[in-house]
């Protein structure tokens, strides 16, 4: 449990610094205190248990199918890392009180500094490797967040967007790399994995793996070729330089390495990866430190190197690298931090980090001037600090490595020494140009040493560096021990940890590098010469063209796809619908169907004819929209007969009622658009659809025909032998729509409802507005009948409207058992509707009328939907279906159905859509037009005037005047 | 008899019903009656979740004819969670809307009730003719909402979906006569039964008809390449809606899962698994072309639908594999992206309507009003996006990545998720660094310090925040969700229960377990 407390810690306690900065900076910065302290004591209580060897463990169940738990455990290595992020954070935060200005947000940086904190502990406490990547992957967001902090700087801003693209990129890669670790070794448990090494190096997904979790661990502790995004995440103030970017989350990478080094080890590609690329990341790193002006930017290339050498050591890959490796880890955090909130310091107390403009420091800041000069001595591997211990041991290491598995093999031990060369010149520069020499008069601030809160914590790690060099056994020895032993897993390679070794290899290695260092530096600007004579990749620019050419490229793309032609959408589906239907078709068998052909009578013909001719017609024409809408009734028409040849008179009179409707609809919305289309597309367009569309009508003509050639057995069937028995009715069709699937013609009415709605809702809203405007001032381009309501239409209609209600009447009532039904009916009589209100105006129908349709549809929704939730009342389900036969005296034996109650509501919502839609159309016609309601039925009413009209009453529309 | 299976369906439509016929007038009242139907229908499906958690099958006869006569609503546990999450998704954007969206045009709680009907008929129904029926209720109801509060842009982008979508539903009636005419049923649980015994001379036009509505289903979950009206449809539209069409696309993808589990499944003989090999390449192009066109966004609106396009990819990737492991991880995926995308773009609102005019465009503006707040969201939720830890995202990619593990094409797969993953978190990092942080380099401007001193109202963002802390839920009961799902992908791989209690105890099944069938009352 306490393991868990310790990852959750920072995590919860990252609310009290933000809710504590209301009391001030003071109380904030010591909220953030306690909760590290209290996270570093509880680690601290487990210590004699790691110490007696003992492995703690807490493991809860999270999502077991996927492996992921939260599993936590404490070794030697966990717990020096936990130690150090702990320890160095108690120190960053009292730094941090006091480098953050009064106008900097401490809240919200502590509180980001606690979520790091509490991600970075879980990494190196998690028992799970998933469980890792999910830590992993928050302290790349928390370090995007930090490193943004001050996000109106645009250095900043951008060096965290590089550093969440690379260690993000790093930590998907090192996603795919963990599930395959996990799959190999059986167990995504790291405690188990690391014991099956063999298993998993004998697998064949061993390379993939292995280079997949090594982009995770390169990215992330910044090694060549990815190291360019550390030096850039320097724009973050100094204390999360200090934190992040130089003694933890960097340390990451390495970390891993070290966490999977017994699984992952000893193999030749672990060798040539590993070593080679550490080796590189430690000299490029060191060189490039000679020559940053900026001593953020030195340190960011010097821990770039400094990590590169740990990489190198784990690479090596024998129990003594890796020893070396882990006690690197440990002196390189404490002089770096230490050097990192030195550089603040200067910049804080000086106003620059710019060497060129520094120099004689040391007279004016005696305290910060010694505790740089011990840590950088450390850093240069001089005794007898502790960075010199480690130095040996890694150039030890460098001299029993053989490159080419030679006898005589000094490739390795020269670039080493090469490497610690420029690792002394560096840390020498930061000594000599900084603090020594004259004192200048130019700085930009005057500069003294800091109060006593900044320069406390880098002195604690300055004092532990001389400590380490001079008592190593006694400080970091049982550390060492433990922490170096759970990364070897076996019994540690012998070592002696003193400053003295004797005449070895390694001591002459070193002091070749220290004599040369200086030497270089003594030469430094002859070496910037030198240096600039060479092409240097700017890494920054590359990276940044890198994303502005994805990020180009994706526009390009993207907008020459997505180019808002609905011709190029619609053009892509019919073709993928091709691709499909045919592919498919294809690939799969067929056999023609056995059914025989049936003669084809002469009138099948002519309709046939009739249909394509119109059809062919509608594409010849299509631009004369008039034309066209005839055209497309004439098709109606003839699909209609076509129902009526093919037995399906309920179909047939429904598809011509609907053709009748939809055409006075759409004459009616015609008004509104030009009366002829431009040419738009050009030929290659045109003959493109013109294929596809020719594919496609071969298509549907096959599958019609495929079709039509077989029998099968359906449940229509089924709908024969029961309509009269359980529907109670002789007309299957009606059956169907009423009962069978009831709850289709129920959605199919409310889609009807919709559509009327929609039309309200989209006619209403464009009446506002701009387009509102547009049609208030329209201008009437047609010539207009002089006789809007001619006597003889009204007059007609009237007499029609009686015989079509009957007949309405009569289809609804019948429709049970023959051809008819509310569909029909509703649209019969809304069709007898629409006849008066062409007659007369709908404005003045309508006054008449005293209808909103509104309503209309609204019970026929609830009509139709509480007639089926009725049957719950004899507990049936939804929709079912009663009748029975009742005898009246005269009327006779009848039928009495539940489903002509539900037939009304379908009755209803047809009407009260049809009329609400025609409503709402011509509603727009009469405002776009100008025209006043009719005051009566008739333009010319004899009634009236017997004696002929008035003058004054004459229809005088302003077209009809022209 | 029990009834509850059909109120998430019966019960918004009376309601819309009773909304247009005498509420009309009054918004309040439309907003309680919406709010309260709405409420209703998500606790009724939450009854129906703890039912279907059970392991049984529940199956309701419309007009009480059996199946495969009639039309059957069946509850399973992949039923039962879409419409909890319709619900849920349902009640808080409308919690949204209620905040002034609803007036800008007529009828938006109708509409609204309407699309829930639809929605949940989809979900519910058994039937490949009736969710025919709920595609167009869907179609139409989505068509009159994206248009709500009208504008000329709106009115193109919905022109181009009603007309794309109404094409979709051309290609499902001759995809649905095709496989009528070879299985004479359809009864998606008597397709399953049917299916397997085709002889091989009907094969082609079964799976000519199979492959077809495939496509239908994949215009709805904007598959490539019949996604192009999604962008500009759901960038165009207002927040509300938009987030509500954040479900639409999930019918697409339930449809997929559904009818290819259960008609196309292991047993059905040659057509079997009949969708895999033509979902699969295309859904990789789906995420590689959402994720791309989520980079090249200008907008914030646009940025967020084409990573709706991408998460739709993802999902059907492992969708396509058909594997137990990855279907389960499809789903928890599904959920997942369902949230955050309903909160990607009610926060799309918020914030531009923060930044004031063009607020939505990816252009240097001062920083926004309640710039914390804004940003901490959006933080949060395109990490959940990007699937970025520790919010579901993330554990919904490890799924999908761990599940596709055995299929053929898996380093592929791989590659695809993890490299586009790249990609996206640029175009967030991006946009996220432009709003918040580059702004703060731009002098406040009048616009600018107006709206910072203009009361926002609480609850659209409390709504935000609602579906963010959904994905946190989800991610920390991670384990008791996944043991729903991978009961809920059981079923869906092996539905012998399904097709017994729909049909009846079938003559020829599998011993195993056919032996208990459970036949609702």
């Amino acid at each position: 449990m306490q393991l868990a407390l310790i990852v959750l810690l920072p995590f919860i306690g990252a609310v009290l610094p933000a809710l504590m900065i209301r009391a001030g900076r003071n109380a904030c910065a010591i909220a953030t205190f306690t909760v590290t302290a209290t996270a570093l004591l509880i680690l601290l209580v487990q210590a004699p248990r790691v110490f007696a060897g003992e492995v703690l463990h807490f493991r809860a169940e999270w999502l077991p199918s996927l492996g992921l738990d939260v599993n936590f455990f404490l070794d030697g290595y966990g717990f020096l890392f936990a130690g150090l992020i702990l320890f160095i954070g108690l120190l960053i935060i009292t730094y941090a009180r006091f480098y953050l200005a009064k106008e900097d947000p401490m809240g919200r940086f502590m509180a980001f500094l606690l979520l790091f904190q509490g991600a970075m502990v879980g990494i190196v406490l998690s028992d799970n490797i998933l469980l890792l990547l999910i830590f992993w992957e928050l302290t790349s967001l928390t370090s995007f967040l930090l490193i943004g902090y001050w996000s109106h700087l645009p250095e900043g801003r951008q060096g965290a967007r590089m550093a969440l693209i690379v260690t993000g990129s790093g930590g998907l890669s090192l996603i795919g790399g963990m599930l395959l670790l996990g799959h190999i070794a059986g167990s995504y448990d790291i405690s188990v994995i690391i014991t099956r090494g063999d298993v998993i190096q004998a697998s064949p997904y061993y390379i993939p793996a292995l280079l997949l979790i090594l982009g995770g661990c390169f990215t992330k502790s910044a090694q060549f070729p990815f190291h360019f995004w550390l030096p850039h995440a320097m724009a973050a103030p100094t204390p999360v330089s200090a934190y992040l970017h130089s003694a933890t989350m960097v340390k990451a990478g390495i970390f891993l390495l070290g966490r999977l080094w017994p699984a992952l080890s000893g193999t030749d590609a672990w060798f040539y990866i590993v070593a080679t690329t550490g080796l590189a990341t430690m000299v490029i790193g060191a060189w490039i430190a000679l020559f940053k002006d900026d001593l953020k930017g030195l340190l960011a290339h010097s821990t770039v190197s400094h990590l590169g050498l740990v990489t190198f050591l784990f690479g090596i890959g024998t129990p003594f690298a890796a020893l070396a490796g882990v006690f690197h880890i440990i002196n390189h955090a404490t002089f770096k931090a230490a050097l990192f909130m030195n550089a603040g310091i200067i910049d804080h107390e000086a106003g620059t980090r710019d060497i060129k403009r520094l120099g004689g420091l040391v007279h004016l800041m005696p305290i910060a001037a010694t505790m740089a000069v011990i840590a950088a001595l450390s850093m240069a591997g001089i005794p007898p600090f502790n960075g010199f211990m480690s130095k040996e041991f890694m150039l030890e290491a460098a001299g029993h490595t053989a490159w080419f598995g030679l006898a005589f093999d000094p490739t390795v031990a020269i670039i080493a020494t090469i490497g610690a060369t420029f690792s002394v010149a560096y840390s020498l520069r930061y000594i000599i140009h900084v603090y020594l020499g004259p004192k200048r008069d130019d700085y930009p601030h005057q500069p003294h040493d800091p109060p006593f809160g900044m320069w406390a914590p880098p002195a604690l790690l300055v004092v532990l560096v001389v400590l380490i060099g001079l008592f190593p056994n006694t400080i970091v020895g049982p550390l060492l021990a433990t922490s170096a032993g759970a990364v070897i897993g076996a019994d540690l390679p012998y070592y002696s940890l003193s400053l003295w070794h004797g005449l070895t290899p390694a001591l002459f290695m070193s002091i070749f590098a220290v004599g040369a260092g200086y030497f270089l530096l003594t030469r430094h600007s002859r070496a910037v010469t030198f240096r600039e004579r060479f092409y240097r990749p700017e890494a920054k620019e590359i990276f940044d063209n890198a994303v502005a050419k994805i990020v180009g490229w994706s526009r390009t793309g993207t907008w020459a796809l997505q180019n808002g032609s609905l011709q190029r959408y619609l053009a892509a589906m019919t073709g993928m619908a091709l691709i499909g239907g045919y592919g498919a078709y294809l690939g799969a068998s067929s056999a023609p169907g056995s059914n025989p052909m049936l003669p084809v009578p002469a009138l099948a013909v002519v309709g046939w004819l009739l249909l394509v001719g119109a059809c062919a017609a509608v594409v010849i024409l299509h631009r004369e929209r008039l034309f066209t809408l005839v055209l497309v009734g004439v098709i109606g028409v003839i699909v209609s007969l076509g129902f009526l040849y093919l037995s399906a008179p309920d179909l047939a009179l429904t598809q011509i009622s609907v053709e009748v409707v939809t055409v006075i609809l759409l004459l009616l919305a015609l008004n509104f658009l030009p009366k002829k289309t431009p040419i738009e597309s050009p030929m290659p367009i045109k003959a493109r659809d013109g294929v596809l569309a020719v594919l496609a009508g071969i298509g549907i003509t096959g599958a019609v025909y495929a079709m039509l050639r077989r029998d099968v057995d359906s449940i229509s069937a089924f709908h024969l032998a029961n309509a009269y028995g359980g529907g109670g009715g002789t007309n299957v069709v009606n059956i169907i729509l009423v009962d069978f699937r009831g709850i289709d013609t129920y959605g199919e009415i409310i889609v009807l409802g919709i559509a009327a709605l929609c039309i309200v809702a989209l006619l209403d809203t464009a009446m506002q507005g701009a387009s509102g405007r547009r049609i208030a001032n329209w201008q009437v381009d047609m010539r207009r009948s002089a006789d809007r309501h001619p006597l003889l239409l009204v007059v007609g209609t009237r007499v029609m409207l009686a015989f079509a209600l009957v007949v309405g009447a009569y289809i609804f009532l019948r429709g049970h058992n023959d051809p008819g039904g509310g569909f029909i009916a509703g649209l019969v009589v809304a069709i007898a509707l629409i006849m008066q209100y062409m007659a007369s105006g709908f404005a003045w129908a309508q006054r008449r009328a005293g209808l909103d349709y509104h309503s209309v549809i609204g019970w026929g929704v609830l009509v139709a939907g509480l007639t089926g939730v009725a049957s719950w009342l004899f507990d049936y389900p939804f929709l079912t279906s009663w009748f029975d036969y009742i005898t009246l005296p005269i009327v006779g034996t009848f039928e009495v159905a539940s489903a002509i109650a539900f037939d009304l509501g379908v009755f209803l919502c047809v009407v009260g859509s049809v009329m609400l839609a025609l409503s709402r159309l011509s509603r727009v016609g009469r405002i776009a037009e100008h025209l006043d309601v009719a005051e009566g039925p008739m333009d010319v009413d004899p009634s009236l005037h017997p004696n002929g009209p008035p003058s004054e009453t004459r229809p005088t529309s302003s077209v009809a005047a022209q | 008899m029990s009834h509850w299976l059909v109120i998430p369906v019966i019960l918004p439509a009376l309601v819309a019903g009773i909304l247009v016929l005498a509420l009309r007038h009054d918004i309040l009242l439309q907003r309680i009656t919406s709010l309260a139907s709405t409420a209703a229908c998500l606790a009724v499906a939450i009854g129906l979740l703890v039912q279907a958690a059970g392991g049984a099958v529940d199956v309701y006869e419309l007009g009480n004819w059996p199946a495969p006569f009639g039309i059957v609503f069946v509850l399973d546990r992949l039923s039962a969670l879409m419409v909890v999450l319709t619900g849920f998704l349902a009640l808080l954007v409308l919690l949204y809307a209620i905040n002034g969206w609803d007036r800008r045009g007529r009828h938006f709680h109708a509409l609204f009730q309407f699309q829930l009907m639809g929605l949940n008929g989809a979900f519910l129904t058994g039937d490949l003719f009736n969710l025919f029926v709920w595609f167009e209720v869907l179609l139409l109801a989505s068509y009159g909402l994206m248009l709500h509060g009208s504008g000329a842009e709106r009115l193109k982008a919905g022109t181009h979906y009603v007309i794309v979508n109404l094409a979709g539903s051309t290609l499902f009636l001759v995809a649905v006569a095709l496989i009528y005419g070879v299985t004479g049923t359809l009864n998606m649980a008597d397709l399953a039964v049917k299916i397997p015994a085709i002889p091989a001379a009907d094969q082609a036009l079964l799976q000519a008809g199979g492959v077809l509505l495939l496509l239908v289903f994949g215009v709805k979950a904007a598959l490539v390449p019949l996604h192009f009206w999604l962008p500009a449809t759901y960038s165009s539209t207002s927040a509300p809606v938009a987030a509500l069409f954040a479900i639409m696309t999930k019918v697409g993808g339930y449809a997929i899962i559904r009818l290819y589990t259960l008609a196309f499944g292991a047993d059905a003989g040659e057509a079997a698994w009949l969708a895999g090999p033509w979902l699969l390449p295309l859904a990789l192009l789906t995420i590689i072309i959402g994720m791309v066109g989520a980079l090249a966004s200008r907008s914030l609106r646009w940025l967020v639908a084409f990573a709706v396009i991408g998460s739709m990819g993802t999902l059907l990737i492992a969708v396509a594999v058909f594997d137990d492991k990855a279907m389960a991880g499809a789903l928890y995926y599904l959920i997942h992206s369902t949230l955050i995308a309903a909160a990607l773009f009610l926060l799309a609102e918020l914030i531009a309507e923060r930044r004031g005019q063009d607020g939505d465009r990816l252009a240097l503006k001062p920083m926004p009003a309640q710039g914390d707040l804004m940003s901490g969201l959006f933080f949060a939720a395109a990490i959940a996006m990007a699937g970025l830890p520790p919010l579901s995202g993330f554990i919904g990619k490890l799924l999908i990545l761990d599940g596709v593990r055995d299929n053929a094409s898996a380093p592929l797969i791989w590659a695809t998720i993890l490299i586009t993953s790249l990609l996206i978190i640029v175009a967030f990092a991006r946009a996220g660094s432009l709003v918040f942080w580059k702004s703060r380099t731009v002098e406040a401007s009048r616009e600018s310090s107006e709206l910072a001193t203009r009361h926002y109202p609480a609850l659209p963002v409390v709504v935000v925040a609602t579906l963010i802390a959904a994905t946190a839920l989800l991610t920390a009961f991670a384990g008791p969700t996944m043991r729903y799902l991978e009961a809920a992908t059981d079923q869906l791989m092996r539905p012998t229960a399904y097709i017994a209690t729909v049909l009846g105890p079938q003559p020829v099944q599998e011993p195993t377990l056919a032996a208990s069938p459970e036949v609702s009352p």
